[in-house]
């Protein structure tokens, strides 16, 4: 069991990273990646929400099956994501309203990011069970924020370059994710299970 | 109702792909041969062009509070009839493009056509922007593949053409590897919205040497 927890740790992180080898959450990469604070709050509201989301979705999953409605999980799923969302942004509001301001109009984003329902999609189809499907989702969570953040120290860095007119702004910052993805190839070696 | 004014915005100036840079999960994480590209891409037009013609119907009746559930309801809805339907007559489709087809679901393109036009745009023009946004869509999805199968994996219309072998135009043992895995999505796309930016940047210099000329 501790065995398998840390291979989906691993995998999670490194080998098979959400974001660089996966491509789930190329959005929010993108579009919160500009500063290193804000691509941490990002991160770990996240990861929060892989969490909670693959804790619920498990229950939810063991019904359906149960109910033989399997057939309705994209969108069970989906409405499930999106009010645990939004409970979480009524939580922060009230409880803690720093983080809250922080995070500002990416929270209510974090319905449509793919990490988070595929996650869910992922735990379901590997038929992980209720402690594996939680650790799954908070280590997803947090190989989205390492990635997040490690862009976010080399955008910084990209956007002052001077580069080919037609590669500037967007796909200049496609290429260095790319070569950050490049990197991340180095850990698929790693799955030790 | 201008077709071909549209048409043109999905296609080159407004493509969801390389101008309103929506969707990039899906661009980069199938396109990994001819079969893939098109697929999804057909597989998001359907889509979006129903879910636009529905929530464009129910453009008055929805309260503006939730709005973004109900699309997503909407949305996820037609997701999982193409889902089912494609498991049912093409499962080596169905198979290739796995978990990214339910993901559809939260594919920024479709909620923010919903967001962006449908919710504002009577049902035979938001039909027509699902439609035309759908072939821009598609069109930079299989780009994207057409340059990574061919340098990557050195074939063209792996999975469709050839009885499902594609044709074989660089020696197996030369093509790079590295495009279909992981790192070209990025490298590969990164170029197509480049070029794009050099088309649309060629395309505005070269009109307004027209009409200096006409002056």
């Amino acid at each position: 069991m501790i065995q398998e927890i840390f291979g989906i740790l691993l995998a999670a992180l490194l080998s098979e990273n959400f974001i660089l080898v996966k491509f789930y959450g190329i959005c929010p990469f993108m579009g919160v990646s500009k500063k290193i604070d804000t691509a941490l709050g990002m991160g770990m509201a996240v990861t929060f929400v892989m969490a909670l989301a693959s804790a619920a979705c498990y229950a939810i999953n063991v019904l359906l099956v149960l109910l033989k409605l399997e057939y309705m999980q994209t969108v069970v799923f989906i409405l499930t994501i999106a009010s645990i969302v939004q409970v979480v942004e009524m939580f922060l509001k009230k409880a803690v309203p720093a983080l809250y301001k922080a995070l500002g109009v990416y929270l209510p984003l974090i319905t449509t990011n793919c990490a988070v329902l595929g996650v869910v999609l992922v735990n379901v189809q590997e038929g992980y069970n209720f402690l594996l499907s939680v650790v799954n989702g908070a280590a997803g969570g947090l190989g989205f924020t390492l990635a997040i953040v490690l862009f976010a120290s080399v955008r910084e860095r990209v956007d002052k370059t001077d580069c080919p007119k037609c590669f500037k702004g967007f796909p200049i910052t496609l290429i260095s994710a790319g070569l950050l993805a490049l990197a991340f190839m180095g850990f698929s070696g790693l799955s030790m299970f | 109702m201008n077709f071909k004014k549209q048409l043109y915005e999905g296609v080159l100036t407004k493509n969801p792909v390389t101008v309103q840079l929506l969707g990039m999960c899906s661009t980069m994480a199938i396109t990994t041969s001819l079969f893939n590209g098109l697929g999804m891409g057909l597989a998001v037009t359907i889509i979006l062009t129903c879910s636009n013609i529905l929530i464009s119907a129910l453009r008055k009746v929805i309260p503006s509070e939730i709005r973004i559930a109900a699309y997503i309801t909407i949305i996820a809805g037609f997701v999982t009839i193409v889902d089912l339907l494609l498991q049912a007559f093409i499962p080596a489709l169905s198979e290739s493009l796995g978990v990214f087809i339910p993901l559809i679901v939260v594919n920024c393109i479709i909620l923010g056509r919903a967001e962006a036009f449908a919710s504002k745009n009577g049902v035979l023009a938001s039909a027509v922007d699902g439609i035309t946004q759908g072939i821009g869509y598609t069109l930079a999805l299989v780009i994207v593949c057409v340059i990574r199968e061919l340098l990557g994996s050195g074939t063209f219309g792996g999975g469709l053409l050839n009885g499902g072998q594609g044709f074989r135009i660089i020696p197996e043992q030369y093509p790079a590897m590295l495009l279909v895995m992981p790192v070209g999505g990025f490298l590969v796309l990164g170029c197509v919205i480049a070029g794009s930016q050099w088309l649309m940047k060629h395309l505005e210099k070269k009109s307004k040497k027209k009409e200096a000329a006409k002056r």
